[in-house]
């Protein structure tokens, strides 16, 4: 299939590149529905491969890339199950997202995240996956995972980790605080900053460049640079399964969605 | 004009060109959020837009609880 249209996410495939696109209200919140659409994409990967060499993933939404998990599905589900069961039900999720940002993370293709806005948390974590990031002005980063009691769950430590230097890593995670663009390219995060607007123009252009080059050149050039870090994104989960049975994170969750507080987002 | 004085006016003004509101509706004691009607998304484009502006770095707890404009220039004069 090298076209899709669903509520959440859509691609088509144009010479040689793939665009996955986001869409779904009010920021690209990663819930269910996305996930399934996610898996979709994942399963269609290796028969696009065989037509293509780059993935670019932008949102076509004003208000940002992505703004991560999707909390309040995530709180209104747990709070219709038994503990264990949720704490079940959280763990296939994050196997779930995993294996989907793992087949992106190892595709042969050459992906791009171009972003803009709100890249929080599995937004974050979903720029993260792909090989380059480039980021209009606007684009803003950060893990807020840790005010509600948690830590990343789809992959960003480890993947932020393999990409960075440790000190960043702590930054944004233990202050849970944001960078904007220009913090994120001095940091080594962002590989270009173009003006508002221009993300996924860059991003084409660049799509277009790596067309002209060998594909198996650059399929071994991602093999040798790029490992998946199998081991801590399996640690990660269990961290994350574990922290998910503390009563800070139900407190964390409730106070998120049911907060009238014009600064939700801010951690 | 004062360093702190000129920093609010940048801000309002910014504010008010971005956001689409009258330069002239906005007091620098006033709540930003009502002022301008915007919500948290909004907020953390205005907080970017602030950054780029005066070339500083603003972590988002330092602004928690910031809600009118003379605070937020307060704020970010400690930066410059």
């Amino acid at each position: 299939m090298d076209k899709f249209n669903g509520q959440a996410i859509s691609w088509t495939v144009q010479a040689g590149v793939i665009e996955l696109s986001l869409h779904r209200s009010p920021c690209n919140e990663l819930g269910s529905l996305s996930l399934q659409e996610l898996e979709d994409f994942a399963g269609s990967l290796s028969q696009l491969e065989s037509s293509a060499h780059a993935l670019i993933i932008y949102s076509e939404l004003k208000s940002g890339f992505c703004a991560g998990a999707d909390l309040r599905e995530l709180y209104e589900r747990s709070q219709k199950l038994e503990k264990k069961e949720a704490v079940r039900g959280v763990r296939d999720f994050l196997e779930r997202i995993h294996r989907v940002l793992n087949a992106i993370d190892a595709s042969p293709l050459t992906t791009i995240a171009a972003v803009h806005g709100v890249t929080f948390g599995g937004g974050f974590e979903l720029a993260l996956a792909c090989d380059l990031i480039l980021a209009d002005r606007t684009a803003r980063f950060c893990f807020p995972e840790l005010r509600l009691g948690l830590i990343p769950g789809f992959g960003g430590i480890p993947r932020l980790k393999r990409d960075l230097g440790n000190s960043v890593v702590r930054d944004l995670l233990l202050t849970g605080r944001s960078f904007n663009s220009t913090k994120a390219q001095q940091v080594g995060l962002v590989s270009q900053v173009v003006a508002e607007g221009e993300a996924l123009r860059a991003a084409r252009a660049t799509a277009a460049q790596l067309g002209k080059f060998d594909r198996e050149t650059a399929i071994a050039a991602k093999q040798f640079i790029k490992p998946i870090p199998d081991e801590e994104l399996q640690r990660e989960i269990d961290i994350f399964c574990d922290l998910f049975t503390k009563p800070a994170v139900e407190a964390g969750l409730k106070k998120f969605v049911e907060s009238t507080d014009a600064q939700p987002y801010l951690p | 004009m004062p360093m702190t004085d000129q920093t609010l006016d940048e801000i309002m003004n910014l504010a008010a060109a971005h956001f689409k509101v009258p330069r002239e509706n906005l007091s620098p004691d006033e709540d930003f959020f009502k002022a301008l009607g915007i919500d948290s998304l909004q907020t953390l484009d205005l907080l970017t837009r602030l950054e780029h502006h005066f070339r500083v770095e603003l972590p988002d707890y330092e602004l928690q609880g910031v809600s009118d404009f003379r605070t937020l220039a307060a704020k970010i004069q400690a930066r410059l």
